[in-house]
């Protein structure tokens, strides 16, 4: 029964993982850009749950006003501060992303105090059927990123924004001759990918009710390898890799021997990976031209 | 081509090749004179340790960064592996070889010389992977580390307490730090000077043309990760001198964003850069610490990721071109000093093209009265409307 319990939980924290990792992954295959600042929206998220639970105590408003908040967040920080360097070196674009996540956690810093907060959104209970025993949010979370995930693969496979996605991933150039106006496909994957980085701070903040100024560094990092395990630019290998790193990290947790080294073993697999099969699992092998 | 035999061998010396020797040798010597005349306040020593850490970080990560182009995310990693293993050296040697130069210098030894492997190792996966995954291979190298170190025994490297090393003579530290500056300052720079720095720019600017051309990307690629990692493990060291202690938390992502920020605000490429930024930085670090307390202290992480964004977008947007044309440092210099060697007389990858007329007017061509037998004399420099 507790090898049941550990999968499921893992099944959810990777279910969280790949909501993260979508916002990685989908950035990185349109904009060609690894935005360090995503685990930071994430952050951005849990407070505004935090602020708005204090203000109207209902949780259904603070996750919208989250969502909202965050989805204006993306657009700001994609049209600020990553637009203007759109066509120069990569190295550049890299640490524009790296500047941005420092300034939201400082500023965090700054407004909300160094100090942990709680926050309470709702107390789910638990889920009892039979001698299993699940906390209600694991369950809610896992339904929850299944929903997501359905939406979000219809989403990209059948509308005509999608496909558009699709295309200027396959080819920027290519896609603008046949009319796609790409600066607006690269807003909206940054706004999709904020708004799953706010519902993933929602589900983590389910799960540890405590939120810091670098409440979204861990997870960020996390879901950030797990995109790259899966492939860094495929959306179903974001959700392989993010149920695939969940799993490890609740499997090896329950390992006496093995549990404090939970961080190390997540990014020596990483490295493995990396090393076999430098793509990921379903990323696609680009080849230079000259 | 013309050379100059006249001028003396003296004059022919670059020195501006050296002046950031000569200015890093002086002011150490003048702060060590202030210390051991008993002038310098324990607040300002420290202050200088610090300084000498963060310039050693700054240059080692300079080369990776503005030289080979890689952007590597885990410096603080190979930090943390010098700061433990120098640490641990020091305080296993010091009741045999007392506390003095030997034990510090083997201690040097040791953590450099291991986390210049743990940069050799490093530098193998990054021969396979290019940009971002790099970057990400090192982020996960810097966080392996810390999480390795945090979770040992208390006897072998102190767990979560961190690991107590020997106290060292405050006023002798900071001078054997410098020290090793200026040493570490001649390995780069010269490095970068020679042919194997020229290939590691070419590899930076084009790997595929680089590789095209015969340079051995993957040795050059692990040399420059060894050196980095070198000297980042000697700061290593240096530090768990300077703080008699180490803990692991402190080697996390976030100071490896610090080194990162010194290079990029002295400008990616530019050692002399780099040294200033990081002095500047470091300064600025605990001078702030004393006036702003508690949340405030982040006002200036706040203000160096401001500039960070700033600085990196005027300089890459493509938009911002015509601007950095303009205004930029060299320029300025430029308009202030103006140009004084003739254009005839100097090497031809040296010549001012700008000064060297190329537009031929009517009336010059009709009043053409020299022989062949007249010496030939430049025409001068004209002035730009």
């Amino acid at each position: 029964m507790d090898i049941i319990t550990t999968l499921i939980n893992g099944l959810s924290m990777g279910g969280v993982y790949a909501m993260i990792a979508l916002g990685y992954t989908m950035v990185y295959g349109i904009a060609k850009m690894l935005n360090f600042a995503h685990g930071d929206i994430i952050m951005v998220g849990g407070y505004t749950i935090l602020v708005f639970m204090n203000f109207s105590g209902m949780p259904l408003l603070a996750i919208a006003m989250a969502v909202i908040c965050c989805v204006i967040l993306g657009i700001v920080i994609e049209k600020v501060a990553y637009k203007p360097l759109r066509g120069a070196s990569p190295l550049a674009v890299l640490i524009t992303t790296i500047g941005v996540s420092y300034f939201l956690q400082s500023l965090a810093q700054i407004i909300f105090g160094s100090a942990p907060k709680m926050v309470n959104i709702v107390d789910l209970g638990l889920l009892q059927i039979g001698s299993l025993k699940i906390q209600m949010y694991t369950v809610l979370t896992l339904i929850c990123t299944i929903i997501v995930m359905t939406i979000l693969t219809l989403f990209v496979k059948y509308t005509q924004t999608g496909r558009a996605m699709i295309a200027v991933s396959e080819d920027r150039n290519a896609a603008q001759l046949m009319g796609i106006n790409v600066n607006k496909i690269i807003t909206i994957t940054f706004a999709i990918g904020s708004a799953l980085a706010a519902l993933a701070g929602l589900f983590y903040l389910l799960k540890s009710p405590s939120i810091s100024n670098t409440f979204g560094s861990s997870p960020g990092i996390k879901a950030f390898t797990a995109a790259v395990i899966g492939g860094i630019g495929s959306i179903p290998g974001a959700m392989l890799g993010g149920i695939l790193l969940g799993l490890v990290e609740n499997i090896v947790a329950k390992i006496p021997v093995l549990s404090p080294y939970v961080d190390a073993i997540e990014f020596s697999i990483l490295i493995i990976i990396l090393l076999v099969k430098p793509s990921g699992f379903l990323g696609k092998k680009r080849r230079e031209k000259v | 081509m013309v050379i100059n035999n006249q001028r003396s061998r003296l004059s022919r010396i670059k020195w501006n090749h050296f002046a950031n020797y000569i200015v890093i040798a002086l002011s150490t010597t003048l702060f060590s004179i202030l210390s051991f005349s008993g002038n310098l306040k324990i607040s300002t020593i420290y202050l200088l340790e610090k300084i000498s850490i963060s310039i050693l970080l700054a240059l080692s990560l300079s080369l990776v960064v503005g030289f080979l182009g890689e952007l590597s995310l885990g410096h603080a990693g190979f930090m943390c592996v010098g700061a433990y293993l120098g640490g641990k050296t020091a305080a296993l040697l010091e009741p045999i070889l007392g506390n003095g130069i030997l034990t510090f210098i083997i201690a040097i030894a040791v953590g450099g010389a291991v986390a210049a492997v743990c940069g050799f190792v490093i530098g193998l996966p990054a021969l396979r992977l290019k940009g971002d995954y790099l970057a990400i291979v090192t982020l996960a190298f810097g966080e392996i580390v810390k999480s390795i170190f945090q979770n040992t025994s208390a006897d072998t490297f102190g767990g979560a307490l961190g690991l107590k090393t020997p106290r060292y003579n405050r006023e002798y530290l900071f001078i054997y730090a410098f020290i090793i500056v200026i040493v570490a300052l001649a390995v780069i720079q010269n490095l970068m000077r020679s042919k194997h720095g020229r290939a590691i720019t070419a590899i930076r600017d084009n790997e595929i043309a680089a590789c095209a051309t015969g340079i051995n990307v993957t040795k050059y690629k692990l040399i420059v990760f060894l050196v980095s990692s070198l000297f980042a493990g000697i700061a290593g060291v240096l530090y768990s001198y300077s703080n008699f202690q180490v803990q692991s938390a402190k080697f996390g992502y976030n100071y490896s964003i610090e080194i990162l920020v010194m290079v990029v605000l002295g400008g990616m490429g530019n050692i002399n850069g780099s040294i200033i930024a990081a002095t500047l930085i470091t300064f600025l670090n605990l001078k702030l610490a004393t006036v702003l307390t508690g949340d405030l202290a982040v006002l200036q992480n706040l203000l160096y990721s401001l500039l960070l964004i700033l600085i990196v977008i005027y300089n890459n947007a493509p938009a911002l071109s015509r601007v950095r044309g303009k205004y930029n440092l060299k320029s300025l210099i430029a308009k202030v000093k103006k140009p004084k060697v003739d254009p005839a007389i100097q090497n031809d990858d040296k010549a001012y093209w700008a000064n060297i007329p190329t537009k031929i007017e009517m009336d010059e061509i009709i009043s053409v009265d020299a022989t062949p037998q007249d010496p030939y004399k430049a025409d001068p420099p004209k002035k730009e409307k």
